[in-house]
């Protein structure tokens, strides 16, 4: 906008987006949930995947892990406006590609089709520790746990397998070794 | 066996736990046993509004002008729907106020029960927590912890939302101890080494400046007492955002006016030409700011906030402090005094060729304008009620628009807490609420709101409130007939195409001010203009003033479109210059 007839100031800087993994301990109360992602939509915040349940009964500890992209300054506005929320105790933030840190995805795959087609669909997602939890005549419904670009590759792949419905979970994430986040 | 009371009675022995003195409300079917229970609690006096946005804005005055916690009290449903913009208007503001509202009883909800809403759902984002009390056991925590979270911190709104049954049901209530933190949010304390880089800063800088907000006022009048010595020890320029006036005396040689979109010349360039910004409880707003990219461009910037999610969020700082203000000002003139005793002496050539670039930008008058024999100029009006009145220890609200801005460039403030304006959300109908609350908070003093026409009429209707309770507010309308500001971008921006900008028909604001009850009284030369504020003034009623002034002034200076702070528009007077001089732009 050459002439923008306004007294907002036009953004015209645009920084490198990355992805990040959110981990958020909160109080497991009434619309805790909603506070959260209230806040992400309120502030124009991206939620790539979201998953949440509690960790701990006795202390009634949520956990909400929250992927989301944005510039070095966003991530860092999501963190000081999350901690700022009165149920919320402490906030994590891993990049993606962070080395120590575990990330996965799980998805549910039903293939529907002959015998042939099911092996084939099987072995394709044998590398992602495939666990077959409903078998019939004609269908098979396969559990895999991987990251989100594997899910996304096979979910397209299985389809010459048969594949007639995907379920999947949003990521959930933890630190390799034994340190704990604090 | 202890006593059990009724959660209406929970809620009150709260309230004077709390030691709350006034609320601000308004009945409905889903608080009715709250308001039973109001005459058996004679400490709390009730202040009966016209609608619960009066309420909000009300609470804000008092909230703003006492810095203690506004109490507001509404029924559900539309009740709290009301009360929305004034929750916002708080919000942005960072003014404590605690909101408690009825809902319909717990076996209703969800049902679309008479007078029900999701209040908790639609208040979410325009408080800093709320709650619905869905349980008798909670409702005591519940009402010390809303206060606790409005108060400490970066203030702001909190709601408890209380279902009718509730406040029915009986338990105990146990003692209150207001030493009992209960696990408030706490930020990490500021450190002495961030203490000293600030002062190093300060010793280095050739261009420094002070830049104050609103939570210099927030952190309570020792903040501006402090800030003061402060200034004074380092010798350094300051300039104000909207929300901060008051706490540095505007008469003051050193405070270059305020900055922002309709800041001084002196300010805007200063803050733009700078070496080091000390910012001291401003947030960088988008309307002090200017073009973001261009801002302050050469500068070392410092952040001092209570609020941490306010560092770095529109412009990146190179040392954040996060602290109270009051503290942090404290720690830095003990390490000032200790390292550099007697700085402002030795600095002062430091910074001498500073100070005489900023008096080159002074002489341009920025606030100048063309005064007239015939009309009113609103400017002239302000200039005039501030002669008037600077004796006295005044209390200013506003409304929003034009005449908001020329009472923030005219009126001179010496004192924290004189000055209630909506600045984050701007609001119009906040002034004429929160002149009530003021008023109530302050009930000798002169309490003034300067406003428009178009603004007042939107809560007019608490006039009625305020001769209720012989609350002599003082209504000084700038009458131009039209939305000043939408006007003037209008003319600036949209080719003077006046789109639905001008009042058609308005209401003869003495009769007006008659059929409420109270005094009105009409200016329209400035010969006259004197004489009727001093009538004004010697009134002890609520007074209507209508103050025709002309109608097509605009308010300047002015940063335009998208511009950085040294590209602004001046007054008609330089326009005028400048096509005289044709190419030759005098601008220094």
């Amino acid at each position: 906008m050459a002439n923008p007839k306004s007294a907002y100031s036009v953004s015209s800087k645009k920084e490198k987006s990355d992805t990040h993994i959110i981990v958020v301990w909160v109080d497991n109360e009434a619309g805790v949930l909603a506070r959260v992602v209230g806040l992400f939509s309120g502030r124009g915040y991206n939620i790539e995947s979201l998953a949440v349940a509690e960790v701990d009964a006795k202390k009634s500890i949520s956990r909400i892990t929250i992927v989301t992209t944005g510039t070095p300054q966003v991530i860092d506005q999501i963190k000081l406006q999350l901690k700022k929320l009165v149920p919320v105790h402490k906030v994590a933030d891993f990049k993606r590609n962070d080395k120590g840190v575990i990330f996965k995805e799980m998805a549910l795959f039903k293939v529907v089709g002959n015998n042939a087609k099911i092996k084939k669909a099987i072995n394709a997602c044998k590398k992602y520790d495939a666990v077959i939890l409903d078998k019939t005549k004609k269908s098979n419904v396969i559990q895999i746990t991987a990251l989100r670009r594997e899910i996304d590759k096979m979910a397209k792949n299985l389809r010459k397998f048969g594949l007639v419905s995907v379920s999947r979970t949003g990521a959930v994430a933890m630190t390799r070794g034994d340190k704990v986040f604090n | 066996m202890s006593k059990l009371f009724t959660g209406a009675e929970i809620v009150f022995k709260c309230l004077e736990d709390q030691k709350v003195e006034y609320i601000f409300g308004y009945p409905g079917g889903a608080v009715l046993p709250i308001y039973d229970e109001l005459k058996n609690f004679h400490s709390i006096k009730h202040i009966l509004v016209r609608h619960e946005q009066g309420a909000g804005h009300a609470a804000e005055g008092y909230a703003r002008s006492s810095g203690k916690p506004g109490v507001v009290l509404v029924t559900s449903g539309p009740g709290a729907t009301n009360a929305v913009t004034a929750l916002t208007d708080a919000y942005m503001d960072s003014i404590p106020l605690v909101c408690i509202s009825g809902q319909v009883p717990t076996h209703l909800i969800g049902t679309d029960a008479f007078q029900e809403c999701d209040t908790t759902g639609i208040t979410r984002p325009c408080t800093k927590h709320n709650w619905l009390v869905k349980d008798i056991k909670d409702l005591q925590n519940i009402m010390h912890k809303a206060f606790e979270v409005a108060t400490t911190g970066r203030p702001g709104p909190v709601l408890v939302d209380i279902p009718k049954d509730i406040q029915f049901q009986k338990i105990k209530y146990e003692n209150f101890e207001s030493k009992k933190k209960l696990n408030g949010k706490k930020h990490k304390k500021f450190s002495q080494i961030e203490i000293d880089n600030l002062i190093n800063l300060m010793s280095k800088s050739k261009r420094p400046i002070f830049y104050t907000g609103g939570g210099v006022i927030n952190s309570g009048p020792k903040a501006s007492d402090l800030l003061r010595e402060l200034v004074a020890a380092t010798g350094f320029p300051i300039t104000s955002t909207l929300q901060g006036l008051g706490c540095f005396p505007g008469y003051d040689n050193q405070f270059l006016g305020m900055l922002g979109m309709h800041g001084t010349y002196e300010a805007n360039n200063a803050m733009h030409d700078c070496d080091l910004m000390i910012n001291i409880g401003a947030r960088f707003d988008d309307r002090i700011t200017g073009k973001l990219d261009e801002f302050s461009p050469n500068s070392k910037k410092v952040h001092i906030d209570i609020d941490p999610s306010s560092i770095n969020k529109n412009v990146k700082v190179d040392l954040p402090i996060v602290g109270d203000v009051k503290e942090v000002i404290l720690s830095t003139i003990k390490t000032l005094n200790k390292k550099k005793p007697n700085f402002s002496k030795s600095n002062k050539q430091n910074i001498s060729k500073w100070w005489g670039k900023i008096e080159q930008w002074r002489k341009k008058n920025s606030l100048n304008y063309i005064n007239s024999d015939s009309s009113i100029k609103p400017q002239y009006a302000v200039q005039r009620l501030y002669e008037l009145t600077k004796e006295k220890d005044t209390y200013i609200t506003t409304e929003v628009g034009q005449h908001q801005m020329w009472a923030a460039q005219h009126y001179k403030f010496d004192k924290p807490n004189r000055w209630m304006t909506s600045g984050g959300l701007g609001t119009m109908g906040y002034g004429l609420p929160a002149a009530v609350g003021v008023q109530v908070a302050h009930p000798d003093k002169l309490v003034i709101d300067i406003a428009g026409e178009a603004s007042v009429l939107m809560t007019m209707q608490e006039m009625s409130t305020a001769v209720q309770y012989n609350l002599p507010i003082k209504i000084f309308i700038l009458n131009n007939e039209y939305m000043g500001m939408v006007r003037q971008w209008q003319e600036l921006l949209h080719d003077k195409n006046y789109s639905e900008s001008y009042t058609a028909a308005l209401p003869d604001f003495v009769k007006l001010a008659e059929a409420y009850g109270c005094v009105g009284i009409r200016a329209t030369t400035p010969d006259e203009l004197d004489e009727k504020i001093n009538q004004m003034l010697n009134t002890n009623r609520p007074v209507i003033f209508d103050c025709l002034v002309d109608k097509q002034e605009n308010c300047f200076p002015m940063i335009p479109s998208g511009k950085p702070h040294n590209q602004m528009i001046l007054g008609p007077e330089d326009e005028k210059e400048n096509k005289i001089t044709g190419k030759g732009k005098t601008l220094v």
